[in-house]
Parts: structure tokens; C-alpha cells; sequence
């Protein structure tokens, strides 16, 4: 399989796009942005996972694709999107510095990725090796936003990022075992994180965990 | 030919002697011009098939007689040297009468360079360089009897001595066999000895080329010397640098050096180009803004020289030798321009008043002749097709893009990232040439003596006209100029080595890639023409002078007769976006805001104070350095009589175990 | 023979073409952009019109303005006509292919743009040289992303020549490729900092303070502001032809084709054209102008992401 054969051409651009969206958390700064970002990640990932799916024959993977998009692609985008209209009207940017130099580190870390992958691979097939390539990039991406960004969505950002690599690398190996357990374990992962955000975001509005503070508050419009 | 080369030799000693009686000053300088034309004389002739063979001197060091030869390399630098010493030469002549010391050393300087590109061993090669590095310091020493001149000169001394102990080392460990080139070529360095030779050529031919970090000591010392000195020492004395290090890393130390060599140069070529560039645009003083330029040309000859190093490593010799052709017509693009630019801007100095763009200004209604050479050499130093710098950077761009044919997955990322960097050195090198003729010679003057100026005339305005119709045929005439370089490529490379020329064309062999300049230049003209045909047959009304619109700015007040200069873009104004953006990648940068009292109407102010990375990071510590070592040698002086002979003993066991560990082979 | 009589026709035809264009791509681009804000826009050939208009007219240049006000509107556009006569349209191997380096063509706009950038300094106003400054601070971060696309690009055709490299991608070898993608998309931002296009400059704006094209040509008038309009205008259209020659580069016809060809490939071009025109209209209306300073990053974004396209088409071609 190589350039110009249609499985390949299909998995190469689905996994240069999240590549792409990666770095687009990077530079973005506009929340509402960020978001729109991380749920065009997560469609990306679910595309390239059914599209795996049909490339190897292995069902299991349409079902990861199917959580992946179910969950990334549209409930935790939309929960994030109701959360930051209800709870930050006035955070609609994020104060991050710095992007220029972040960007430059961030293809620093994609050649690295390459640099690392290209020798240690040889042998294998090339679109498990470049999909090896992408998805530890989209990794340490993911991380390097995680270290860039202050806020705790930030953070989640740079989570789901990272989460989305390991998935992306798990769904490129053919006949690997458990993907559906990893990416679901994952997913959980993520989930425990955003819970954890949204309870520092109290915190940091009311001074306090408790729900019951926010009742006074309901019906508010953003 | 070695006769005129002897005899060029001779007229600038006694040149040297005469300048130094301090009589006839202008006899002096023409005389330098004239024996700077034989130096040319002998380079072309050479390059056209005269070679002057390795020749032993009747004198010498006493160990063995001195050698003196005119390869196709030398012949090429001996070009450069001509190209800016003869209108540098005029130029001196023309300006009013120097101290005597500076007479004295300036055709020494003149003799130094030339030595250091004819000689054929290595140690009149040093002394050569010494030569020029001392009667550099010397012109700068001279006009500056005390003062931050005198420091600048100082530190000055200080790289040059460095840079020659550098390269003493380096022949040290080159020359087990002898110091003639013959022999040295014989037995190339290896392993350890080699990377050796590469740091020591590194640091000493790269600190006098102004390589990063050891660039500090350019942009100061450039400009602190009088202009022909200034356009000496950016256009053609960082050249015999280049010369020593292409002298004794390509040629010398033999073809079998691995691919890494080139790393280094690239990786510092780069900085240097971008560092440089960018200062080039934040500097106050136009004479210091041309020397950040010739930083930036440096950058991008050694970012060339690295990648020859690394096509040559990688076994891709038509590429090596596209990557050093862009160096070597580059380093005679750059003495053409840059000469060009150091005499305008002393035209400007001497006739205008000023180094400070801010006390200049719209220069080009009073001193058309000097603007519109200065405009010539700015449109060649900004790379701007069909100017002959483009030229040259076409050929340094293209050997970039073929850097993907290395095999080497590192070094083709290099070579994007190196790309990267010069696409960015070559854009900040157009906006800082677009400052400094947009500040000296477009707009309104700024003060009563730039209004004023008088125009160059006689011998001054013929010194520009010189590099600037040199510049003009290199433009057109690119290739057959590279081909003569054919066998400096050759020296370098082995006898099979072609420059990257078809006919009158710049072409990457049968790649289909090619550069015609003619062409370019040619239908650029007929362009031009046909549109300046097409609109005045439609538009015939001449045009008319009336005030400047403005966007509604008001009117000046009487006792400003040429405008508020509030109201015009100042140098520091003009380098902000640049300074926003970039500036903290060459310099520390301090912004001190000052805001008025409350109720108070004076203006709030904003002091920017900006340091290079350079002097932060390298001399600082280094003062520091030497500050605490003569503390503890001080310390030193209260020992006891044991410890005295404590420290004589272990230094004579130091010195014992080092006679042993190097006899031990 | 009629091999290089057809490449010398398809050249003058090109040329002719390209010159007639420009202002009406300029005014379809203004049309889709009323339209698509509900306006019902200006006439197609409005800025023709005012082109016509402005060379009736006579030029009123600043006291201090110099002959370099006079001189540079006309080396700017020949300089962007040479590109543009460069960049092949409706087909190929024209009389200049062998010229028409990327490099070259790079080289050419720094001329226009530094002919620009002089223009406004020449008559000492403090708009036209904060123009001047940004312009060319702009191209710093522009002109090596167009340098690392061209390497990309070279990588797959070999050299830098612009038909050698759309004749390598129409025959569709190279299969789709991230890293093309990724350097259309830098070099979709280039193209939008060199022609002033929203989010760097707003080409409508009348607000001196964050305007830097219209900046420089503030005291033009008379035929050199039409000569710059037109300057503006051509540059436009070459950077259409150059996305459209290097990543559509599909149904060009061949030099020697004949008219039934090249009219084929002339009516594709034009489709062509029209929906880039469409799409930097929808993009236009969609976004919003960035601040001054916040230019660099995202220009420096574009770099970055050539530089990204390099490191993954390395990539490929380490795998294969």
C-alpha cells in the first residue's frame, strides 16, 4: 500500500487532519473555538477508526468509532459548550502567551516523533508506521498543551488530545486486542477530568462545592 | 604576473610609508587604488588561466622559505579584494586628509589581505591575517584616541586575538609535516584531530567573519572606523575569513570529512543571518545598520559552505558544488553592494551631517547621484531579482530546496528548517534596506543640514559609481562570471566539478530549474516600457506638486519650514512592528514606561533600551569571569611558602603526565 | 515548429488574459461579498471602470514626493505582470515555462513589494511609513512560508519549476497527501497577507490607523493610483492562478493543443477561478480582521506549518 491506493490516501489524511487539529489547540485562543476544535478532532478520530474498521475487516473498530464520535464528537463538545455559556460569559479567551513559541515546539515534537518512529519501525507496513508516527506526535501534542494552557479547559483539551493519539495508534495496529476496553477506559478518563474541571470551576465561582449554590442561580441567561 | 603582484606588493609598503609622513595624502590613496587594480589585474588574469604556481620568497620564517601562489581560489578572493579596495581607495582619497596613523595603516591593511589570499603556506597566511587584523585595529585606534571608540576598539583587539590563536591552533594540528599547502594536503588531519581543526577554523575564522556568538565585536567596530575602512572591513576583510575557512575546511583538510561537518556551520550561519537581519532594522545609526547586513550575508555564506560541506559529506558533488558557487558568487556580490552602500552612506556622513537617520531625510531631491546609488545597492542587498544579489541567493535558496536529496531523514529537516530561517534572514534584509533608503533619501528632511546637503561630485561621486556599475554587470552577467569561478569550485572539489551555468543562465544541471537574468532584467524593461507607453497614451495631464494630503493633518507652523518632523516616521517607529514581533530573538530588550502625573500636561514617554544577546550572554560573563579569576590571583599573593611550592609542584607533575600521555603513541 | 509557434500564442493570449481579468476578478470578489452581506453590489466591471477613470485624471502628487513616486507604480506592475505572465492559466508549457521558477516568481513580488513600501515612504507622511514598516514586517513571516511550500513542492517534481510541478500533480501520482494540504493551507494564508485580504488588512477599510496597503498609497492619485489598483489587482488574480495551477492544476491545456483545447482549458480556469473568488468571499464574510501584532502568529502559523508539511513529506519519503 503506498501513495495514490485509496486505504491509504483515506487513513493518511484522516490522520493528518487530527494532526492539524492538534496544532489548532495549540493556536487557538477563542474558547468557543477550542472546543469546536476538540469535537472536530473526536469526528476525525471516529472517521479514521470506521475507516480502519473497513480497511482491516475488524468490526470492533466501527464500534470504537461509534463511541468516539458519540462521545467526542458530539456530548463532550456540547456539555463544554453549555458549560462555558452558563458558567464563563466572560471568558471568551483564553489569556495564553506565547503561541509562537508553543507552535515552533509543537513541529520541534512532530519531527522528533518522526525521527524516533522512522528507524524503530523499519519492516513494518508503511501506513502502521506513519499512522505510529502521527498518533505519538498527536501524544506529545497533546501534552505540550497541556504544559502551555492554564485554564482547566486547557487542560481537558490537551487530555483529550493526548487520549485521541493513544486511540488513534490503538485503531492503526492491525489485530490489536481490547481497542473498544482502551478507548472506553479512556473516554472514562477524559470524563473524570471534565468532572473535575467543572467542580474547580464552582469552586472557583462560588468558593465552594456545593451544588446547592447554584440554585439561586438558575434560569440565568448567558 | 607575479612581477605585479610583487610590485603591488612593494607600492602599498612604501604607500604605507608615505601615508605614514603624512604628505600627499590623496597621492597616497590613489596610489592604493592603482596597486589594488594590479591585485585585480593578477586575480583576473589568474582566473583566466595564469596561475601563479607555489613560489618560494627569497625570505621567510627560518625554517623554511615563504610560498606565494594564485590559484583559482586566491585569484577569486583577490577579485573581491580589488572590487571594494579600488573605489575604497578613491573614496579615502577623495575625503578630507586622515590622521597620519590611519595613513600609514591603510594601505598595510590593504597589504595584509592580499597577503593572507596569496600565501601558500600557513604561516604567512597568518601572518597575513595578523597583519590585517592589527592594521584594522589600528584604523579604528586612530580616530578614536579615547572614548566608548577606544573600548570598541579594544574589544576589537581583543576577537582579533582570539580569532589568531584560534587559527594557530588549527595549523597546528593541521601541519604535522610541514606548513606549506602541498604538504598539508598530503597528510589530512583525522578523527579527533580533524573535529578539532573544525572548532578551531570555527572559532577563529568564525569570529573575524562574525559568526554568532562571537558576533558582538562587528557591528560596533565596522562603523566606528572612517568609511573606506568601514566598507574595507564589511566587504572585503569578513571575505578573507570566508577564505580561510573554505582555504582550509574544503581544501586542506581533505574531501574525506563526514557529513556533520556542515551541521555546525549551518546551524551558526543561520543564527547569524537571522540575528543580523534583524538588527539591521533596529539600528539608530546607518553605518551600524550596513554592518548588521554584512552579518546577515555572512550568515547566509556560511549557511552555503555548511551545506557544500554536507552535499560533499553525503557524496552529492553537483550539489556541493551549486551550494558553493551561491557562496562564492555571493561573497562577490556582497564586497559589489556592500561597498556600494558603506560609500554612500559615508557621502551621506560627510556631506549631510549625520550617522542618525532621525537628523536625515529626503536626501534624494538634494543628492540625486548618492540616492540613486544607494537605492542600486539596497534593491541588490534585498535580494530583489534582477539586482545581483538575487542572483546569488537564488543559487543559496535552491541548494536548500535540493537539501531533500541528502538521505539523511535529520539533516533534510535541517535543511527545511534552515530554509525556514534564511526565507526569514532574506525578507527582514529587504525591510531593513527598505528603512534605510525610505529614512536617509525618501520623505522630508528632519533637520536644516539634511536640507542643505550638496550632492557628491568628482573623484567621490566616481568612487560610487564604481561598485555600483560593477554591481550592474554582475546582475546581468551572473553566469558567465560563476563560470569564471569554475576553478575555485575545482580547487575545492576535484577536477570534476562544474558551476551550476548553461550558456548565460544560472541552471541546476539537468533539473530544468534555471535562473536567466538577462531575461528577467530584459523583460522586466520591456515591461515597464510597454506600460508606461499604455497609460501616457491614455493619461496625458502632467503631473502636479501641492501640499501633502495626510488624512487631514494639520498644516506645520511657519517655524517649521519643512514640515513637523513629529509628523514623519521615525527610525525607532519604523523598526517596531519588527521589534514587536522578532526582537527579543537578538536582543534583551527593556521597556521603561514612563506615565505623566496625574493633571500634569507633559507627555507620557517610552524609553526602549535593547542589548544583543551577544554582550548579555557572552562578554558579560566573560568580564565577570576575569573579574573573579583576578580576585582569587590576588588571593594568591597571601599564601605560605608551602603553598607556593605546592602549586610549582603540581604544575611540573601537570606538565610531566601530559609529555607522558602524549608520547605514549 | 508549431510546438513553439503555439507556446509563443498561448504566452501573448495568456498575458492578455490575465491583464483583462484581474480587475473583473476584483469585482467579482466585491460582488460575492455584497451579496453574500445582502447587499445588492457593484457592477462586475466597476473596477475597470474606476481604473479608466483614475488615468483620465490628473495626478496630484505631495510637495516632497520625489520621481520615485513616479517611477515605482510602473515597476511594480511590470514586475507583477512578469509573475503573472509566469504563472501558467488555461495552458501549459507557454514560450516563459522554462523561466517560470517559484523562486523567481517569490522574487519578483519582493520587488513589487518593495517598490510599494518606497512608494510610502516617499512623501514623508506618518501613514505611509507605518504602512511601509508593516507591510515588509508581514513579508518577513510570508516570504519563508512560501520558500519551505516551494521545497515541499519540489520534493515531489524534483526542481522548483512551477509547470514541472503542476505537470507532476495533474498526473496524480502523488496520491492526496496531508502534507499538500498542509502547504495549500500555508500558502492560503500567505496569499492573504500579500494581497491585504481580511483577517490581515481590510481592503474596504477607510480607517488609516489599521489599514496597510491603502496606507503606502495614500498621496497616489491620478494614473499612479490606477496603475496601483491595477497592481493590486493583477496580484490577486496571479496568487488565484498560482493556488489553481499548483492544486488544480487539472484540464490545462497543452501549449500546442490548438483553440478547441485551449478553450476548454480556458472555460475550466475560469470555473476555477470563479470558486477561489467564492470562497475568500465566504471567508471574508465569515471572519473578522485581526489586530496588528497578532499578524506575526499567525503568519508565523503558516511558517510553521510548511515547515510541518516538509517534516511529514520527508516522512513519506523516508516509508517508501
Amino acid at each position: 500500500m503506498t501513495f495514490g491506493q485509496l486505504p491509504y490516501d483515506m487513513a493518511h489524511v484522516l490522520g493528518g487532519g487530527m494532526l492539524l487539529v492538534s496544532f489548532v489547540l495549540l493556536y487557538q485562543r477563542r474558547t468557543a473555538a477550542l472546543v469546536n476544535a476538540l469535537a472536530l478532532q473526536g469526528t476525525l478520530l471516529a472517521a479514521a477508526a470506521v475507516w480502519q474498521g473497513y480497511v482491516q475487516g475488524a468490526p470492533q473498530l466501527y464500534v470504537t468509532g461509534m463511541i468516539a464520535l458519540a462521545a467526542k464528537g458530539i456530548a463532550i463538545p456540547v456539555f463544554l459548550h453549555r458549560l462555558m455559556r452558563r458558567r464563563m460569559p466572560d471568558r471568551a479567551i483564553e489569556p495564553a502567551r506565547g503561541i509562537g513559541l508553543s507552535m515552533l515546539g509543537g513541529v520541534m515534537l512532530v519531527a522528533l516523533a518522526i525521527l524516533v518512529v522512522l528507524p524503530v519501525t523499519t519492516g513494518a507496513q508503511a501506513l502502521a508506521r506513519e499512522n505510529l508516527a502521527i498518533a505519538l506526535s498527536i501524544v506529545l501534542l497533546g501534552m505540550l498543551t497541556m504544559l502551555t494552557r492554564r485554564s482547566a479547559l486547557g487542560q481537558v483539551a490537551g487530555l483529550m488530545t493526548l487520549e485521541n493519539g493513544l486511540v488513534l495508534a490503538a485503531v492503526g495496529v492491525t489485530g490489536m486486542p481490547l481497542v473498544i476496553e482502551l478507548s472506553t477506559a479512556g473516554l472514562v478518563l477524559v470524563i473524570i477530568v471534565i468532572a473535575g474541571f467543572f467542580a474547580r470551576l464552582l469552586q472557583e465561582r462560588f468558593d465552594s462545592l456545593d451544588t446547592d449554590m447554584l440554585h439561586p442561580h438558575r434560569g440565568e441567561g448567558p | 604576473m607575479l612581477t605585479l603582484l610583487g610590485l603591488a606588493f612593494l607600492a602599498l609598503l612604501v604607500l604605507a610609508v608615505l601615508g605614514g609622513t603624512g604628505r600627499a595624502p590623496r597621492i597616497a590613496f590613489l596610489g592604493c587604488a592603482v596597486a589594488m587594480g594590479a591585485m585585480g589585474l593578477v586575480g583576473a588574469s589568474a582566473l583566466l588561466g595564469g596561475e601563479v604556481p607555489p613560489t618560494p620568497l627569497p625570505f621567510g620564517p627560518p625554517w623554511a622559505p615563504a610560498l606565494v601562489a594564485v590559484d583559482a581560489l586566491s585569484a577569486w578572493f583577490l577579485l573581491i579584494l580589488a572590487l571594494v579596495g579600488v573605489p575604497a581607495s578613491l573614496f579615502a582619497a577623495a575625503s578630507s586628509p586622515p590622521p597620519r596613523a590611519e595613513g600609514a595603516a591603510f594601505p598595510l591593511f590593504l597589504a595584509g589581505m592580499a597577503a593572507a589570499l596569496v600565501a601558500a603556506d600557513g604561516f604567512s597566511m597568518l601572518l597575513g591575517f595578523e597583519v590585517m587584523s592589527l592594521a584594522s585595529w589600528g584604523l579604528i585606534a586612530a580616530r578614536h584616541p579615547r572614548g566608548p571608540g577606544r573600548r570598541t576598539a579594544g574589544l576589537y583587539l581583543g576577537f582579533a586575538l582570539f580569532s589568531g590563536l584560534c587559527l594557530i591552533a588549527g595549523f597546528a594540528l593541521l601541519a604535522p609535516a610541514g606548513l606549506g599547502f602541498a604538504a598539508i594536503r598530503a597528510t589530512p588531519p583525522e578523527g579527533w584531530q580533524a573535529g578539532a581543526v573544525l572548532v578551531f577554523v570555527l572559532l577563529g575564522a568564525g569570529s573575524k567573519a562574525g559568526l554568532v556568538p562571537f558576533h558582538v565585536w562587528l557591528p560596533r567596530a565596522h562603523p566606528a572606523a572612517a568609511t573606506p575602512v568601514s566598507a574595507l572591513m564589511s566587504g572585503a576583510m569578513v571575505k578573507v575569513a570566508l577564505y580561510v575557512m573554505l582555504r582550509m575546511l574544503l581544501d586542506l583538510a581533505g574531501p574525506a570529512q563526514p557529513l556533520w561537518w556542515g551541521l555546525p556551520l549551518v546551524a551558526v550561519g543561520g543564527a547569524t543571518a537571522l540575528l543580523g537581519a534583524l538588527r539591521a532594522n533596529l539600528e539608530q545609526d546607518i553605518k551600524a545598520a550596513l554592518a548588521c547586513s554584512t552579518l546577515e550575508n555572512m550568515g547566509l555564506m556560511a549557511v552555503g559552505l555548511g551545506l557544500a560541506l554536507l552535499f560533499r559529506g553525503a557524496d552529492l558533488r553537483p550539489l556541493a558544488a551549486l551550494a558553493l558557487a551561491a557562496v562564492l558568487l555571493h561573497a562577490l556580490n556582497h564586497a559589489g553592494f556592500k561597498a556600494l552602500l558603506f560609500l554612500c552612506a559615508g557621502a551621506v556622513v560627510g556631506l549631510a551631517g549625520s550617522r542618525d537617520p532621525d537628523r536625515l531625510g529626503g536626501l534624494i531631491h538634494r543628492m540625486p547621484w548618492v540616492a540613486g546609488c544607494a537605492m542600486f545597492g539596497a534593491a541588490s542587498a534585498a535580494a530583489l531579482p534582477p539586482f545581483s544579489g538575487f542572483a546569488s541567493e537564488w543559487l543559496l535558496l535552491q541548494s536548500l530546496i535540493q537539501g531533500f536529496r541528502v538521505a539523511e531523514m535529520s539533516v533534510q529537516l535541517v535543511a527545511a528548517a534552515a530554509l525556514a530561517v534564511t526565507g526569514m534572514a532574506v525578507g527582514l534584509a529587504a525591510a531593513a534596506m527598505v528603512r534605510f533608503v525610505g529614512l536617509v533619501f525618501l520623505g522630508r528632511p528632519r533637520t536644516p543640514m539634511a536640507a542643505g546637503a550638496q550632492d557628491a561630485t568628482g573623484l567621490m561621486r566616481a568612487s560610487l559609481l564604481i561598485p555600483a556599475v560593477a554591481s550592474a554587470l554582475l546582475a546581468v552577467l551572473a553566469a558567465p562570471m560563476l563560470s569564471l569561478a569554475g576553478g575555485a569550485i575545482q580547487v575545492l572539489l576535484g577536477p570534476n566539478a562544474r558551476p551550476a551555468v548553461a550558456g548565460f543562465d544560472l541552471a541546476l544541471g539537468e533539473l530544468g530549474t534555471r535562473y536567466a537574468p538577462w531575461a528577467v532584467a530584459g523583460l522586466l524593461a520591456l515591461a515597464v516600457t510597454i506600460l508606461v507607453f499604455a497609460v501616457r497614451r491614455r493619461s496625458k495631464l502632467e503631473a502636479v506638486h501641492a501640499p501633502a494630503w495626510d488624512c487631514g493633518f494639520m498644516a506645520p507652523p511657519p517655524h517649521l519650514p519643512f514640515g513637523d518632523p513629529l509628523s514623519q516616521v521615525s527610525a525607532a517607529g519604523l523598526g517596531q512592528p519588527i521589534r514587536r514581533s522578532l526582537g527579543g530573538v537578538a536582543l534583551v530588550i527593556h521597556e521603561r514606561h514612563g506615565a505623566a502625573a496625574p493633571g500634569s500636561a507633559q507627555p507620557a514617554t517610552l524609553r526602549v533600551t535593547a542589548e544583543d544577546r551577544g554582550v548579555a550572554q557572552l562578554l558579560r560573563p566573560l568580564a565577570r569571569a576575569r573579574r573573579r579569576l583576578s580576585r582569587e590571583a590576588e588571593g594568591l599573593r597571601n599564601l605560605t611558602l608551602r603553598a607556593y611550592l605546592g602549586i610549582a609542584f603540581g604544575t611540573l607533575l601537570g606538565l610531566l603526565s601530559l609529555v607522558a600521555w602524549l608520547e605514549r603513541g | 515548429m508549431l510546438q513553439a509557434f503555439g507556446s509563443l500564442i498561448t504566452q501573448l493570449l495568456h498575458v492578455a488574459l490575465i491583464l483583462a481579468v484581474a480587475p473583473v476578478l476584483v469585482g467579482v470578489v466585491r460582488w460575492l461579498k455584497a451579496r453574500l452581506m445582502g447587499r445588492r453590489g457593484p457592477h462586475l466591471l466597476q473596477p475597470w471602470r474606476d481604473i479608466l477613470k483614475l488615468l483620465r485624471k490628473r495626478p496630484v502628487m505631495a510637495e516632497t514626493a520625489s520621481v520615485v513616486s513616479q517611477a515605482t507604480p510602473y515597476l511594480a506592475l511590470g514586475a507583477t505582470a512578469l509573475a503573472a505572465a509566469l504563472i501558467p492559466s488555461f495552458a501549459q508549457g507557454m514560450l516563459l515555462a522554462p523561466l517560470a521558477d517559484l523562486v523567481l516568481i517569490g522574487g519578483l513580488l519582493a520587488l513589487a513589494r518593495v517598490c510599494l513600501a518606497l512608494n510610502g515612504h516617499d512623501a514623508g507622511t506618518p501613514f505611509g511609513g507605518m504602512g511601509a514598516a508593516r507591510e515588509m514586517t508581514f513579508a518577513v513571516f510570508a516570504e519563508p512560508a512560501l520558500l519551505v511550500c516551494v521545497m515541499v513542492l519540489a520534493v515531489l517534481a524534483g526542481g522548483s519549476n512551477l509547470d514541472a510541478i503542476a505537470a507532476t500533480l495533474r498526473e496524480g501520482a502523488v496520491g492526496l497527501r496531508i502534507s499538500l494540504l498542509f502547504a495549500a493551507l500555508s500558502l492560503i494564508a500567505v496569499m492573504l497577507a500579500e494581497n491585504a485580504r481580511i483577517p490581515v488588512d481590510n481592503p474596504a477599510t477607510h480607517l488609516e490607523l489599521t489599514m496597510v496597503h491603502e496606507a503606502m498609497l495614500l498621496e497616489a492619485s491620478g494614473r499612479h493610483l490606477a496603475v496601483w489598483e491595477m497592481q493590486a489587482a493583477l496580484k490577486l488574480t496571479l496568487w488565484f492562478a498560482l493556488l489553481a495551477a499548483i492544486f488544480i492544476p487539472f484540464g490545462t491545456a497543452p501549449a500546442g493543443g490548438g483553440p478547441l483545447a485551449w478553450g476548454i482549458g480556458l472555460a475550466l480556469w475560469i470555473v476555477k477561478m470563479g470558486v477561489l473568488a467564492l470562497g475568500l468571499a465566504f471567508f471574508e464574510s465569515a471572519i473578522a480582521k485581526m489586530r496588528v501584532f497578532r499578524v506575526p502568529d499567525f503568519l508565523g502559523g503558516a511558517l510553521l506549518l510548511a515547515v510541518l508539511a516538509a517534516a511529514l513529506i520527508f516522512f513519506s519519503m523516508g516509508l517508501a
